[in-house]
C-alpha cells in the first residue's frame, strides 16, 4: 500500500455523514463498479433509516411493506430484546430485491460504514440480484413492491370483513406451510398486479351480482338438488388434480374442498412470498460472498486513488473483518459457517487462481486458471451457479486446506461421529462434494407431498415424507403442521412417512389420531 | 446520482398493529403471568412497566423440520486440527455444546420475555372488573359543561368577536357595493390638482376640472354611505356548552391505627388500597385520595403518615366516619365526584358505636358514595373461625345490615396477602350478564 498514489481528493473528512458526502461516495463507488468490476446493477434507491425502523423491517422479513400478522410482532419483541441486551447488533444494512434496488442505511453508522454499506448492498447485491439466474428465473423485482402493498391491502380489507381472528386462522396454517409452498421446477408464477386485482375485483362483483335475498325464501326443498351439483363439481375437481404436488400450499389453494374465495387468495399471497424468497435460500453463500467481495475490491480501489483517509480505511477493514470472522468449530463461539467468509474467500481464491495459479489449480481448474480475467470468471460465475454447484464447482484444495475444512458424518445409532474427509489429498473431493451437499435445498429440505387426495368419498388427503437417510421429522412441530393443514383441508390428513430405498412405511399419522389442539 | 431518501421522519410504530396481534395471540398467558405476579406480593409494581416471560409453546410457528439427530448426516466444519480420515470422535452427552447442533443457533431460549406498558399490564390485570353501580355512575356522568366552537352568530359578547370572519364579510359588501377605494379617490384628486395648478386653463380643461370635482364629490358620498365596517357585517363566535362526562374521583381510605393494628394488618390493608387505586385511575381522568385513619379520634393526613406513623388509643369507628364526611362536605360535592371509599379495619370498636356508624351510613354516606368497600383484616389462625359470614366481630355483624341494605356495600374478609387478589376480584367482578342499565 505504500505505492499509494494521490492523485484524487478525498472524497469526505468528516466520520459524520451527509447527504452531499453520501452521492459524492456513491458517484465514486458506481465509477470503480461499472469500470473496474464491470457489474451490471437496477437503479438504486438508498434509504436513510433510525434503528427503530430497521428492526420493524427485520421482523417483517425485511420488506418495506408486509402484511400484518401476530408473528411479526413477535419476532420485532425477539429481536430487540436481544438488541437491547447488546447480544445482537443491528445490521448495518438491508437490501430489498426489487426495481429499483431499494437499500436501508442506519442513521448511526458512519460515513466510512455507508460507504461500505452502499459498496456491499447497492452494487454487490444488487448486481447479484439483477444477473444471477436463480433470481432472473424466480423472481419479478420489478412487480414485488406493486404485490406486496396488493397483498397488505387484501389482507386489511379480509380482516375487516371476516374478522381478524378468521384471517389469523388461515395465515398461521399458511405459514406452517411456507416452505412446502415452493413449485422447483416449474416457471415462476408471473405477479400482475392489474390482473390481480381485475380477477378479484370481477369476482366480487359477480358475487355481489348474484346475490338475491330470495333465495334464502326458497322452500327447503331445492335443496335436494345441490348434493348432485356438489358431486358432479367435485368428480370434475378430482380428475383434474395432479398427483404428486410438492407445493402443498398451491395444492390445498386450489383443491381443498372447504375453503372460500378469500381463503384461497390469502394462500395463494404466501405462496407467492415463499416463492419470492426461494433463490434467496438457495445462494446465501454466493449473494454475501458476492457483496463482500465487491465492497472489498471497491473499498481498496478507493483507498488507492487517494479517494478515502488511511482512518477510513481502518475503520472499513475491521469492519470487514468482523464480518468475515469465522470461529473454528471448537470455539464455543462457533455456530456454523459463515456465508460471508466462505464466499468471500472462495471468491477472492478465484481472483488468485486467475491471476497466479499454482501447479495445483491448473490441475484443478483448467478452464480458467492463469486467465488473467478473474473479473470475466466471476461475473460468469455469479450470474450462472447457486451455491451448492458454485462449490461443486469452484472451491479449491487450497481454500480446503486454509479454512481447514473436514467432513464429519454422523449416524444415528452409533455412538459416535466419525471424520470422513480432511484437507489431504484423498479428502478434497469428499469434503468438497458433501460441503457442496448440505447447501442443496433439495437435499435438506425434508421431501413431503401429496400423493392422493379422494374427494368424492371421504375426501381425505394423503401426503407422503419420502425419508432420505432416516432423517426423521420432529414429532411435535410435524404433528402441529398436520394440525394445520387440516384446517385447511377440512377433512381428515394424513401423514405416511416411507423409507426411500426400502420404500418401509416408517411412521404414519392422521389428523383423527391427533384430535384437537391439546 | 441515486435516489436518497430520508425516511427517518416516517411514522414509527409501524409494527405496533402486529405487536397488538401478538399480544392478543398470548393473552392467557400473559394474564396468568401478571395475576401471579400479584399473587406473589409484588402489588406496588403492577403499576409498572413489567418484563412477564411467555412460554414458548403457546406461541410456536410449526413447519416440517428436521430431528435433529436423526438418521444419517454428513456435515463440514472448519478448522481441524488434529483429526485425521477415519478418527472416531464419541458423541457428546445430550444438550453438550457441540458446535454441529443445527439447534444451536436458536440460544436455546425457552422463555420469551416481553415488555409490557403500564396500560397493558392494566388492562389485562383489570381486564374482567367492572366499576360497580354503573346506575349512579350514568346519572353523575353528565353534569359540567364546557364550551365548545360552534360555528358563528350575529349577536354576542364583545368580547367574542371573529374579527377575521367580520373583515371577511365587510370586504364583500364592499367590492358589491362598489365602494370607492382610497387610491381611486387619491387619482382624480391628483389629477385635479394637476389641472387646478395651469396657469391658463383651456375651455376643455376647465370642463374637465368641473367633471373631476363633481367626480371627487360623488366618490366622497359613496364613501360616506357604504361604511367600511358595517354592523350587519360583524359575526361572533359561537360557543355551544358541551356535556363533559365527570371524570374526576376521590378515593378515601379509612384506616384503624389503633394498636390492635400491627404492620401485619397495615400492610394488607395497603395492598387492597393501592389495587384500588390503580383501578380508580385507569377509569377517571383524576383520582384524588384522601387518607383518614382513626383511634378514638380521627384526622386526614398524608400517606406516609397514613401507613407508617403509630398512635395509641381506643378505636372509635364513627369517628373516621365523620371526618369523611367532613371532607366530602368541605372539598368533594358529590354532584361533581364520583367517591369511592375503602376501610379497613380488624373490626374492633368500642360497645355502641358500631350502632352509630350503620346510622351515619344509612342516612347519609351511603347516598353520596358510589361505593363502599369494607375489608375485615382478621388473623390467620381466625380465618377458619370466621369462615361464615355470620359470625364476626361486633363492626362485622352491624356492617351486615347496610350490606343487606345497600347493593354498593361491600363487606370482605383478608387473611394474607395471597387473598388480596382473588378478594378485589370478588368485589368487582363483572356480573355474569352485564344488564344494561340507565
Amino acid at each position: 500500500m505504500e505505492k499509494r498514489s494521490k492523485q484524487l481528493p478525498l472524497l469526505f473528512t468528516s466520520s459524520d455523514w451527509n447527504f452531499d458526502d453520501l452521492s459524492r461516495a456513491y458517484d465514486a463507488i458506481r465509477e470503480i463498479a461499472v469500470n473496474e468490476l464491470r457489474l451490471d446493477f437496477y437503479p438504486n434507491q438508498i434509504e436513510v433509516i433510525s434503528s427503530e425502523q430497521m428492526l420493524d423491517a427485520y421482523s417483517s422479513i425485511g420488506m418495506p411493506l408486509m402484511y400484518q400478522h401476530w408473528s411479526f410482532g413477535k419476532h420485532f419483541v425477539h429481536e430487540s430484546n436481544l438488541y437491547r441486551k447488546g447480544r445482537m447488533g443491528l445490521a448495518y444494512e438491508l437490501v430489498i430485491n426489487s426495481n429499483p434496488c431499494i437499500t436501508y442505511l442506519m442513521e448511526e453508522n458512519t460515513m466510512a460504514l455507508q460507504t461500505l454499506v452502499i459498496a456491499h448492498a447497492s452494487f454487490g447485491h444488487n448486481h447479484f440480484f439483477k444477473n444471477n439466474y436463480l433470481f432472473q428465473q424466480w423472481t419479478d423485482a420489478g412487480a414485488i413492491l406493486p404485490y406486496m402493498e396488493f397483498a397488505k391491502s387484501f389482507i386489511a380489507r379480509c380482516e375487516e370483513r371476516y374478522s381478524p381472528a378468521a384471517v389469523e386462522a388461515v395465515l398461521d396454517a399458511a405459514h406452517a406451510l411456507m416452505p412446502q409452498a415452493v413449485f422447483r421446477y416449474r416457471r415462476r408464477p408471473r405477479l400482475s398486479v392489474e390482473r390481480e386485482r381485475a380477477r378479484i375485483r370481477e369476482r366480487l362483483e359477480h358475487e355481489e351480482r348474484t346475490f338475491s335475498d330470495l333465495w334464502r325464501t326458497l322452500p327447503q326443498a331445492a335443496e335436494a338438488e345441490a348434493p348432485r351439483e356438489v358431486q358432479t363439481d367435485m368428480s370434475e375437481r378430482q380428475s383434474a388434480i395432479e398427483y404428486p404436488e410438492e407445493n402443498l400450499l398451491y395444492f390445498l389453494e386450489k383443491n381443498s374442498p372447504v375453503l372460500k374465495p378469500w381463503q384461497r387468495e390469502i394462500l395463494r399471497i404466501v405462496r407467492v412470498i415463499a416463492q419470492y424468497f426461494y433463490p434467496q435460500r438457495q445462494t446465501k453463500v454466493m449473494n454475501e460472498g458476492c457483496a463482500t467481495f465487491v465492497h472489498y475490491t471497491i473499498m481498496n480501489s478507493l483507498y488507492d486513488k487517494g479517494q478515502i483517509s488511511e482512518g477510513t480505511m481502518l475503520e472499513v477493514l475491521q469492519n470487514h473483518s468482523n464480518v468475515v470472522f469465522q470461529p473454528h468449530f471448537d470455539d464455543p463461539r462457533y455456530g456454523g459457517l459463515n456465508p460471508y467468509t466462505l464466499g468471500f474467500n472462495m471468491m477472492r481464491d478465484i481472483q488468485r487462481i486467475c491471476t497466479e495459479p499454482t501447479a495445483e489449480d491448473r490441475d484443478w481448474f483448467p478452464d480458467f486458471a492463469g486467465n488473467g480475467d478473474w473479473c470475466g470468471t466471476l461475473l460468469d460465475a455469479w450470474a450462472t451457479h447457486r451455491d451448492e454447484s458454485f462449490i461443486r464447482q469452484f472451491l479449491s484444495p487450497a481454500l480446503i486446506r486454509d479454512m481447514r475444512l473436514f467432513s464429519l458424518q454422523e449416524e444415528s445409532s452409533d455412538p459416535y461421529y466419525e471424520v470422513m474427509a480432511i484437507h489431504d489429498e484423498r479428502g478434497y473431493e469428499r469434503v468438497r462434494s458433501s460441503l457442496a451437499n448440505s447447501y442443496d435445498v433439495g437435499m435438506t429440505q425434508p421431501d413431503i407431498q401429496a400423493v392422493d387426495a379422494d374427494l368424492k368419498g371421504d375426501r381425505k388427503l394423503r401426503i407422503k415424507h419420502t425419508v432420505h437417510n432416516g432423517a426423521t421429522l420432529v414429532e411435535e412441530t410435524r404433528n402441529e403442521t398436520i394440525r394445520y393443514i387440516q384446517r385447511l383441508w377440512g377433512h381428515e390428513v394424513s401423514l405416511v412417512g416411507v423409507d426411500a430405498q426400502t420404500d418401509k412405511v416408517l411412521y404414519e399419522v392422521s389428523s383423527k389420531e391427533l384430535g384437537e389442539k391439546a | 446520482m441515486p435516489n436518497f431518501i430520508d425516511r427517518r421522519l416516517n411514522p414509527k410504530d409501524k409494527s405496533l398493529g402486529n405487536r397488538q396481534r401478538f399480544l392478543r395471540r398470548a393473552r392467557d398467558e400473559l394474564k396468568r403471568a401478571i395475576n401471579e405476579r400479584v399473587r406473589s406480593g409484588k402489588i406496588d409494581a403492577v403499576g409498572e412497566d413489567q418484563v412477564i416471560p411467555i412460554p414458548r409453546k403457546g406461541i410456536g410457528e410449526p413447519t416440517f423440520q428436521r430431528a435433529p439427530h436423526s438418521g444419517r448426516r454428513e456435515e463440514v466444519l472448519p478448522g481441524n486440527k488434529t483429526f485425521g480420515t477415519g478418527d472416531r470422535i464419541p458423541r457428546p452427552a445430550a444438550g453438550g455444546g457441540k458446535g454441529s447442533d443445527p439447534s444451536s443457533s436458536g440460544d436455546g431460549e425457552d422463555d420469551f420475555n416481553f415488555v409490557l406498558s403500564r396500560e397493558e399490564v392494566l388492562d389485562l390485570f383489570f381486564e374482567d372488573l367492572e366499576l360497580p353501580d354503573l346506575v349512579k355512575l350514568n346519572l353523575k356522568e353528565v353534569v359540567t359543561f364546557r364550551p365548545r366552537r360552534a360555528g358563528f352568530t350575529m349577536s354576542g359578547n364583545p368580547t367574542s368577536i371573529s374579527v377575521g370572519r367580520t373583515m371577511f364579510n365587510s370586504f364583500g359588501r364592499r367590492i358589491a357595493l362598489r365602494r370607492p377605494r382610497q387610491a381611486e379617490i387619491d387619482a382624480v384628486a391628483a389629477e385635479l390638482a394637476k389641472l387646478e395648478g395651469e396657469r391658463r386653463p383651456s375651455a376643455a380643461i376647465l370642463q374637465r376640472i368641473a367633471a373631476l370635482r363633481e367626480e371627487l364629490a360623488t366618490l366622497a358620498r359613496r364613501r360616506k354611505l357604504i361604511p367600511y365596517i358595517d354592523p350587519i357585517d360583524i359575526r361572533f363566535n359561537r360557543f355551544e356548552p358541551q356535556p363533559v362526562p365527570n371524570a374526576n374521583a376521590v378515593m378515601f381510605c379509612l384506616m384503624d391505627v389503633s394498636g390492635s393494628m400491627g404492620e401485619r394488618e397495615k400492610d394488607l390493608a395497603k395492598r387492597f388500597f393501592v389495587l384500588l387505586h390503580l383501578f380508580l385511575k385507569r377509569r377517571y381522568a383524576k383520582t384524588d385520595i384522601v387518607f383518614i385513619r382513626h383511634t378514638h379520634e380521627a384526622s386526614e393526613v398524608d400517606e406516609d403518615t397514613f401507613f407508617y406513623s403509630t398512635q395509641s388509643g381506643g378505636t372509635v369507628v364513627s369517628t373516621a366516619l365523620d371526618e369523611m364526611l367532613r371532607v366530602i362536605r368541605e372539598r368533594y360535592p358529590a354532584k361533581e365526584w364520583n367517591i369511592y371509599a375503602a376501610q379497613a379495619s380488624d373490626g374492633d370498636n368500642i360497645p355502641n358505636d358500631s350502632e352509630k356508624c350503620v346510622s351515619m351510613l344509612d342516612s347519609t354516606l351511603m347516598r353520596l358514595c358510589q361505593y363502599y368497600a369494607y375489608v375485615e383484616i382478621i388473623d390467620e389462625r381466625e380465618s377458619e373461625m370466621f369462615r361464615h359470614a355470620d359470625n364476626g366481630t361486633s363492626l362485622w355483624n352491624a356492617y351486615r345490615e347496610v350490606s343487606a341494605e345497600w347493593p354498593n356495600f361491600e363487606m370482605t374478609r383478608i387473611a394474607k396477602p395471597s387473598d388480596i387478589y382473588p378478594v378485589f376480584h370478588e368485589l368487582f367482578a363483572k356480573a355474569p350478564a352485564p344488564a344494561k342499565r340507565g
